[in-house]
């Protein structure tokens, strides 16, 4: 992992970057799963420094409304940070506030090596960028002209070359005299991304980058952080796209008002979440109930479908051939057996849903 | 971070490409003009040599008024377009995440406005006064040729510009839709008017003296509306709509 914010200028975006399976990584090596607010659970180290952002305590209050509360975490240089939540949930409020366009109410916040105060604000934004959910380009302007008119504000050194550049990067360039009325919704995200990416941040926030794009031009969005990530860009990224999140992210962090996880997508799958075993049958067993409960490692069991039984095991390895002797023993007909992979998607419904009942209660 | 020109200069571009490409900024800066040469052109053509010196001070200072409205309304229309505008369009979040200042983006597009309406107007009153040495009875010509009037118009377009555009953008860093935003900048636009207007018909007696009194309040008081109207560029209500 990059450890140090690299330049952008030489970004180029590849189409063969592997998106899946990638090791999850971070400055400081793997991490476990912190759950929020448990017995032993603590949201960040904040013995580090050195982080691209280190949040402590961070409340925003609108009035009696609550963006977010207490909220803590840090994002190490060069780390794709995913920020999950369901609308409302405080992303964008905590994008802005990190990005010194609205003040906490408490808490305190280091960003890009900066301490989070009204006086650093251009200090602040001049090394980081954010790139807002919608992209909003002047329309009347060509690409060219909307970024030259940011390349001066951030008072940037040969504008045109990193123009031309960051317009490469996002496979822009033969678009760059066209005004930006004339690009589709696609174009104009690729368009906001190149200005995002013009002053070479140091942390670059993307808001709901995707947000109503297409599949294709989500693709070629998820490939930029893929390439920018390589080049060892520090990204934080709010979505609620969980799969978004599970492809991109090194680490995730869920918010709703409080911050209720942080974690590597995968660990969270596995830590948080009880494994399942799918086994298929040709026909509906007689007695499930007599055939699963009599197993050690099977905590419980459900029929899904007709011949589909979904059993809670802790060790899904180990169980998978105690259940197909025993099923075979019985003499019947197995289809198959396998584990039942489950999704960030689930550790996010089964989060929001224990928020639902808190808020019921 | 210190003040930087060169971002105040970035606004003023962008500032003056968007005008250029806006059609109802285009039709705005192209038909007041028009209006307002040939409306005070028409009240004093049609004198008839037998007016009453009451009646030419009157028809006078209606044509000089005129002349004023320009640097009145359409600066007033040009900012009030212009914080509110933007949030509509979603583009004041974009360039606020910029290391710029307030007081360069307001400076940025005041002078946006401020630069291009003060050619125009007095590329208007010059045609104007042209148009009167070359066509209109002598009479006339020798009335809107006075001194006090050539000063009072040249002093005062800039310093009625100036409160118009400060009291546009205030109203704009303010409002949540734009044309209610433009008729309220309009609107708030017109006090410094009817000062100078009660000079131009003579009902406040124009003087040397009181032309530069009033001018010299005038710019203090831009000044002074400058100083508010940045104290008023609030980021966070602009972006979230919530007082900060």
């Amino acid at each position: 992992m990059v450890s140090t914010p690299a330049s952008l200028t030489d970004v180029e975006v590849s189409s063969s970057i592997n998106l899946v399976g990638r090791a999850p990584s971070g400055p400081d090596g793997p991490r476990t799963v912190e759950r929020v607010g448990e017995p032993g659970g603590s949201c960040t180290d904040m013995s580090r420094s050195d982080g691209a952002i280190i949040v402590e305590h961070l409340t925003k209050r609108f009035g009696d409304r609550v963006a977010f509360d207490d909220v803590s975490f840090d994002v190490g240089y060069g780390e794709v940070f995913g920020f999950l939540g369901p609308n409302g949930a405080g992303k964008t409020t905590m994008v802005r506030t990190l990005g010194t366009l609205i003040a906490p109410t408490s808490g305190a916040a280091t960003v890009a090596g900066i301490e989070l105060r009204p006086e650093n604000g251009p200090a602040i934004r001049s090394r980081i960028s954010i790139m807002p959910e919608f992209p909003g380009l002047y329309l009347r302007l060509t690409v060219a002209e909307n970024l030259e008119l940011f390349a001066r504000l951030y008072r940037l050194s040969d504008p045109q070359y990193r123009i031309e550049r960051v317009l490469r990067a996002v496979n822009l360039i033969d678009r760059t005299n066209d005004l930006c009325r004339s690009l589709s919704k696609g174009l104009r995200q690729r368009a906001a991304l190149a200005r995002a990416l013009l002053s070479d941040p140091a942390v670059l926030f993307l808001d709901e980058p995707t947000s109503g794009l297409d599949p294709v031009a989500t693709r070629e969005v998820h490939e930029l952080i893929t390439a920018l990530e390589d080049r060892g860009v520090t990204i934080f990224l709010t979505t609620h796209r969980l799969e978004e999140a599970e492809r991109l992210c090194h680490r995730v962090a869920i918010l709703s008002t409080t911050l209720r996880l942080v974690g590597r997508p995968l660990e969270l799958r596995q830590q948080l979440l009880t494994r399942n075993l799918d086994v298929r049958t040709r026909t509906d067993l007689d007695d499930p109930g007599k055939m699963f409960g009599g197993l050690v490692d099977v905590e419980g069991w459900e029929q899904v479908l007709p011949g589909l039984y979904r059993l809670t095991v802790v060790d899904p390895d180990a169980t998978a051939p105690v259940v197909a002797r025993t099923l075979v023993g019985a003499g019947v007909d197995i289809l198959s057996i396998a584990e039942s992979r489950r999704s960030l998607e689930d550790v996010y419904l089964e989060l929001i849903d224990e928020d639902v009942e808190v808020k019921r209660r | 971070m210190s003040f930087s020109w060169v971002r105040v200069g970035a606004i003023f571009q962008k500032e003056l490409r968007d005008y250029r490409r806006n059609r109802f900024m285009v039709l705005t800066m192209g038909l007041l003009p028009l209006i307002f040469i040939a409306a005070p052109i028409l009240q004093l053509f049609t004198i008839k040599a037998s007016i009453t010196s009451a009646k030419l001070d009157s028809r006078i200072g209606i044509s000089l008024l005129y002349m004023l409205m320009l640097p009145t309304i359409i600066p007033s229309v040009l900012s009030a377009y212009s914080v509110v505008g933007e949030r509509e369009q979603g583009t004041l979040e974009p360039v606020l995440t910029t290391p710029i200042h307030r007081e360069e983006l307001l400076i940025g597009k005041a002078l946006a406005a401020f630069l291009p309406v003060l050619a125009v107007a007095y590329v208007i009153f010059g045609i104007f006064l042209g148009a009167v040495a070359a066509f209109a009875h002598p009479a006339v010509t020798s009335a809107v040729f006075e001194r006090d009037h050539l000063l009072i118009q040249l002093l005062f377009t800039p310093l009625v510009a100036g409160w118009s555009i400060w009291v546009g953008i205030a109203i704009s860093t303010r409002m949540s839709d734009v044309r209610a935003a433009q008729q309220l900048s309009v609107l708030a636009s017109l006090p410094p008017v009817a000062i100078v207007a009660l000079m131009n018909f003579n009902v406040i007696a124009p003087s040397l003296a009181l032309a530069l009194g009033l001018a010299a309040a005038l710019l203090l008081i831009d000044g002074l509306a400058w100083r508010v109207v940045a104290a008023m560029f609030d980021r966070e209500r602009l972006i979230t709509g919530i007082r900060s």
